[in-house]
């Protein structure tokens, strides 16, 4: 190893001890492995590039796409190009001029001869619940054109309503916060300060809550369950351990999707989950528990076990037993020996389990779509459920982008105090 | 080893305890896995204990319609697709990273994991809105691309680890005997660590024939894949069928996993060997 080893030349006092000719020569030698080295660097690099590149085309720039949609909404500023003019010089209080109202009419008497009325009516519908029968109706009556066009708009309410004209303002700006404020249960109020959206519109707050709520208890589940198999398993001879490691392994390699079907299977109102619970009479009667929280955390806990229980075992193995041995030959008694002895050392464990199962218990779409009821939906559900059903793509951008700060600051945390090698994948 | 050689009663009520505790959770861990087995074999239609008979007639649903006939094939170009570039790419990314001195080694290394941490209805939303802009949504080719960034972690942190028991001097010795780099891979790097790449390639598949939050968003009706068949059938109507496909999915992947982890056990522990 050492004969091959090209990094001795470096070093300046074997130069110094030897005539400036050897000097000069070992020196052109550095410089040429420095050069050679440095090839080998860029051949490195090649050889990473293209998955590096897949990478960024497959995952990053859709990535990157969807979350620029969260702040970037040119629908209303593209369908309005009039109005954006008339509205420039406006200041946000009371009404515009008629003059903007003769723009939006015009703007609006276009989109129906372009064919995107319904566009834009869905966009602002979005911001303004209610907008999109508003503008059908009177793009409607406009086309009629048996009124002059500031009569028609001024004979419906809603273009006079408070809320409606900063609401095409805002529209107006392609990059917006509207989405990410909606997705905290935010607005900007009159005022130009940032309020609670009224109580009977906030609905993502809570979901978060009970996003974290869910991933709470199935962490706080996961331990119990697992603290207890990791210890022992780490602490029985080798054949037992490696038979239980295997009953560990089991689940943790068949999917998710095929474990959520056997969930569903047992979780049935004359499934074995009821036939346990009546044969051990906790439950006087068959209990409804798919589509139930309960039911949920249940399906959840089992999935995300392994990922908290192997971070454990695997710190667990390294402490060898003399230490307890030694604390108790010392006079610990068993409980103070493993408060103050084992515990502190497979904490770094724990908190490798525990956080990894949150985390990925966050991002949970499959099982809550199959055993979770309509309102035990997690984040990821509602993002979905934007896209498929109401077609807000901004939405679904808005909520994925929170979504993505909460996983990715806890990732940081995992990565700095715990390091990404315990992220084992094996 | 659990119990000193003189046990007080207490230890002794712990212990047993212990072992009490986990016997329920090791029964909770393997009981919802195995139950489906059984009853995809029910002759009846229902899913309940005691069975009806044994018959295989949900096998004959699930291997014999050409709905599941279809999706099991999609499943298999899919997978395989994904396997292969996400293994060669893998591959030669962990070669790269296994060189101490790679500039920004320490940058890659999360970003390449990432995928594994973005809640996958994040990477399934954007993949949608970016491929159906570029031509890609409803093709075999999205999907495959798409899985390859879930799938390739798996082969760059398996051949990467395959790679630090490997000997950097024996690529020296290769070229210093007058080999190129390509011939002193395939004949000198590649069958030391070829344990490590099989590995990695059957966690890429395994990932992506169990893969369906994607799919249910890239795929068309004619792309349908084994688990999005099973997750509509779940959604619309609990069939037997679904038990039987669950157990061949699980068998599948099962199989595979204690394959790649063998062999990856194996490339990790060369070195001690060798020495």
């Amino acid at each position: 190893m050492t004969a091959l080893e090209p990094t001795k030349l470096d070093r300046p006092r074997t130069a110094r001890d030897r005539s400036a000719a050897d000097a000069k020569a070992a020196k052109s030698v550095t410089a040429k492995l420095r050069r050679a080295e440095f090839g080998d660097r860029l051949r490195s690099l090649a050889l990473a590039a293209p998955l590096l590149v897949l990478l960024a085309l497959s995952f990053g720039i859709p990535i990157v796409l969807l979350l620029s949609r969260a702040v970037y909404d040119p629908t209303i500023a593209d369908a309005l190009p009039q109005t954006s003019q008339a509205l420039r010089g406006w200041n946000g209080a009371g009404l515009p001029g008629d003059a903007a109202f003769l723009a939006l009419a015009a703007d609006l008497r276009d989109n129906q001869a372009m064919g995107t009325a319904y566009e834009l009516a869905k966009s602002l519908n979005a911001r303004v619940p209610g907008a999109r029968s508003q503008v059908l109706k009177t793009v409607r009556q406009l086309e009629a054109a048996d009124r002059p066009p500031l009569e028609v708009m001024k004979a419906v309410p809603f273009w006079s309503a408070p809320g409606t004209w900063p609401v095409i303002e805002s529209g107006t700006h392609s990059v917006t916060s509207f989405y990410l404020l909606s997705a905290l249960d935010l607005h900007w109020n009159a005022d130009g300060g940032i309020e609670r959206v009224p109580p009977q519109q906030a609905i993502f707050l809570q979901v978060f809550m009970r996003t974290f709520f869910v991933a709470a208890a199935v962490t706080l589940a996961t331990l119990i369950l697992g603290f207890p198999l990791a210890y022992l398993i780490a602490s029985v001879p080798k054949g037992l351990a490696a038979i239980l490691i295997v009953a560990v392994l089991l689940p943790f390699w068949t999917s998710i999707l095929v474990r959520t079907a056997a969930w569903t299977v047992l979780l049935q109102k004359f499934g074995l989950v009821n036939d346990l619970l009546l044969w051990l009479g906790i439950a006087d009667d068959r209990l409804d528990l798919m589509y139930s929280r309960i039911g949920l955390i249940i399906a959840m806990t089992h999935i995300q076990l392994p990922f908290t229980l192997l971070p454990i075992y695997s710190v667990m193995r390294t402490i060898p037993p003399s230490q307890m041995k030694a604390a108790y030959s010392l006079g610990a008694k068993p409980f103070t020996a493993f408060r103050r002895v084992y515990l502190p050392q497979v904490f770094p464990g724990v908190m490798a389990g525990c956080l990894l199962t949150f985390i990925l218990c966050l991002g949970y779409y499959i099982t809550p779509a199959l055993i979770g009821g309509a309102s035990d939906q997690l984040i990821s559900n509602f993002i979905a459920n934007y896209v498929n059903v109401e077609l807000n793509w901004e939405m679904a951008a808005a909520l994925s982008f929170i979504l993505l700060v909460f996983t990715l600051a806890l990732f940081g945390i995992f990565a700095r105090i715990l390091g990404l090698d315990r992220l084992k994948l094996v | 080893m659990l119990l000193s050689p003189y046990p007080t009663t207490g230890e002794r009520i712990r212990i047993t305890l212990l072992w009490l505790w986990c016997g329920m959770v090791i029964l909770f861990l393997l009981v919802p896995i195995l139950v489906p087995v059984p009853l995809s074999f029910n002759s009846g239609a229902f899913f309940i204990f005691p069975l009806e008979g044994i018959s295989t007639r949900w096998y004959a649903v699930v291997l014999g319609t050409q709905r599941w006939q279809s999706a099991i094939g999609n499943s298999l170009i899919v997978a395989f697709g994904t396997t292969l570039i996400a293994t060669t790419l893998g591959t030669l990314t962990a070669i790269a990273l296994s060189d101490e001195k790679l500039p920004g080694r320490r940058i890659v290394m999360p970003l390449l994991l990432s995928p594994l941490i973005v809640p996958v209805v994040i990477t399934a939303v954007g993949s949608y809105l970016f491929y159906a802009r570029v031509g890609l949504a409803s093709t075999y080719a999205g999907i495959i691309l798409a899985h390859t960034a879930l799938a390739s972690p798996f082969v760059v942190v398996t051949v990467g680890a395959s790679l630090t028991g490997f000997d950097r001097n024996l690529m020296r010795a290769a070229a210093i005997s007058g080999a190129k780099p390509i011939t002193s891979f395939f004949r000198v790097m590649l069958p030391l660590i070829l344990p490590g790449v099989l590995s990695g390639a059957a966690f890429a598949f395994v990932t992506s024939f169990d893969e369906v939050v994607v799919v249910q968003f890239l795929a068309s009706a004619n792309q349908r894949t084994m688990p999005l068949e099973m997750f509509i059938g779940l959604r619309e109507k609990l069939s037997p069928a679904i038990t039987a496909a669950a157990t061949l999915m699980m068998g599948l992947s099962i199989i595979l996993l204690v394959v790649a982890n063998l062999l990856a056990r194996r490339s990790r522990r060369r070195p001690s060997a060798s020495e």
